[in-house]
């Protein structure tokens, strides 16, 4: 249990999928003028990483690692698809929001029309991409996997709705022309970033 | 032969993405694996060379399938056509640098998310033929790549005083006279750098500058 909870603050905090790997960048810059959409994707970001991460570990060690495919026939045993990787996540990734977007649309006609924009988008969001990439780099297990995929998707939700309160302050300050817009945004998550490197002492 | 292999056009699409219309700084696309591979300069230069090749032969996949494209699923065939290329240069990286391969990690595979090659071949190789589309690519390829390199050569130079792994600047714990920054080396620095350089762009450029 105290490992989940590790990984989990791990993930939220210190490795911060936003401000330490710098991973769906641009959404994190797009998304952030209003704190009200900045929620929007933050949830559906969430909603979709803690689904397809699992999904993603499920499809590797059941297709694509390395002696996975020996049920069908013994021959297939030594057979490692694992190179397939990218190409299989990207697929389950658009498939999973597209079944994400059907059902939240019948299911919560309230909630589509907050997250319907944003869904279509996080399918090519690299915080998706990125989090079974890394589950894939880092070996984890089920039980891991569940907790880095919500892990890291609360933490980019974190990371944009921060940055959207900012932003929405920053409308009052007088920035120079230059840096108006994308530059001052920058120096903004740059600031974040730092802010965020104190959690790196955190010993669970 | 038809006339204008290189015309003005074809020169344009090759040209103009490069400093003008740079990717990262002017079109704000691919900056998420773009700061993250930036700490030292071969790092930056593989990753340039990689989403280079990807991008340019992705626009041309797409700009020779285009027509036979029908519009409803046309995000999925641009994903599957990127994700191959991209299995490739993960395969030939692995092949043949495997150490940088393993520093690289996992944003190797992003490149496929890349909002570069995404945008490229969705914002041009779908009303494009396939050689401009092809110029396209590489002209925006290299635009990434040139701002990879300017930022990783900061980071290098200011924060282990080197380049390509080569001394310049001799480090004051191995007897020299530089204190390196090593604020450089971590995550906010490649966001204040780019900041900095949107910054010098813009003032360079006024026309580039957000109204409020």
């Amino acid at each position: 249990m105290e490992h989940y909870l590790s990984l989990f603050v791990k993930a939220v905090f210190l490795e911060n999928m936003a401000l330490a790997f710098f991973l769906g960048m641009c959404s994190f810059l797009a998304c952030s003028k209003k704190v009200d959409t900045a929620i929007g994707l933050g949830v559906a970001v969430v909603f979709v990483q803690a689904l397809t991460v699992p999904l993603n570990h499920l499809l590797l060690k059941g297709l694509l690692a390395e002696g996975a495919l020996g049920w069908v026939s013994p021959a297939l045993a030594t057979v490692n698809l694992s190179f397939l990787s990218f190409i299989v996540f990207i697929g389950s990734i658009a498939a999973a929001t597209q079944v994400v977007e059907m059902a939240v649309e019948r299911f919560a006609p309230s909630l589509y029309t907050t997250l319907g924009v944003f869904l279509p988008l996080i399918a090519v969001n690299c915080v998706i991409l990125g989090g079974s990439l890394f589950m894939q780099e880092r070996d984890y297990s089920f039980g891991e996997s569940v907790v880095f995929g919500l892990g890291s998707g609360l933490g980019f939700a974190l990371a944009i709705v921060a940055m959207a309160g900012i932003r929405e302050k920053l409308e009052y300050s007088h920035v120079p022309d230059g840096l108006k817009g994308l530059g001052i945004t920058f120096v903004i998550a740059g600031l974040m970033s730092m802010a965020f490197m104190v959690f790196s002492g955190i010993q669970l | 032969m038809r006339p204008g292999w290189f015309g003005k056009d074809e020169r344009r699409a090759l040209l103009a993405p490069i400093i003008d219309n740079n990717p990262i700084a002017v079109q704000v696309l691919g900056i998420c694996s773009a700061l993250a591979v930036t700490t030292r300069m071969d790092k930056a230069l593989v990753m340039g060379i990689g989403v280079t090749l990807v991008t340019a032969l992705a626009n041309f996949a797409v700009s020779l399938v285009r027509n036979a494209t029908p519009g409803s699923i046309r995000i999925i065939v641009q994903l599957s056509i990127i994700a191959s290329l991209v299995i490739v240069v993960d395969q030939i990286l692995r092949a043949t640098l495997y150490e940088l391969s393993l520093e690289l990690s996992v944003y190797v595979g992003l490149i496929i998310t890349n909002c570069i090659v995404m945008g490229r071949a969705e914002g041009f190789a779908m009303q494009n033929r396939p050689w401009p589309s092809l110029l396209d690519g590489l002209g925006n390829g290299l635009g990434y790549a040139l701002l990879l390199l300017a930022v990783a050569f900061a980071r290098e130079l200011l924060g282990a005083g080197k380049l390509f792994g080569v001394t310049l600047l001799p480090l004051a714990k191995d007897g020299g006279w530089y204190e390196p920054n090593g604020l450089m080396l971590l995550a906010p620095s490649a966001l204040f750098l780019v900041a900095l350089i949107i910054w010098l762009l813009r003032t360079l450029k006024p026309e580039l500058q957000e109204k409020d």
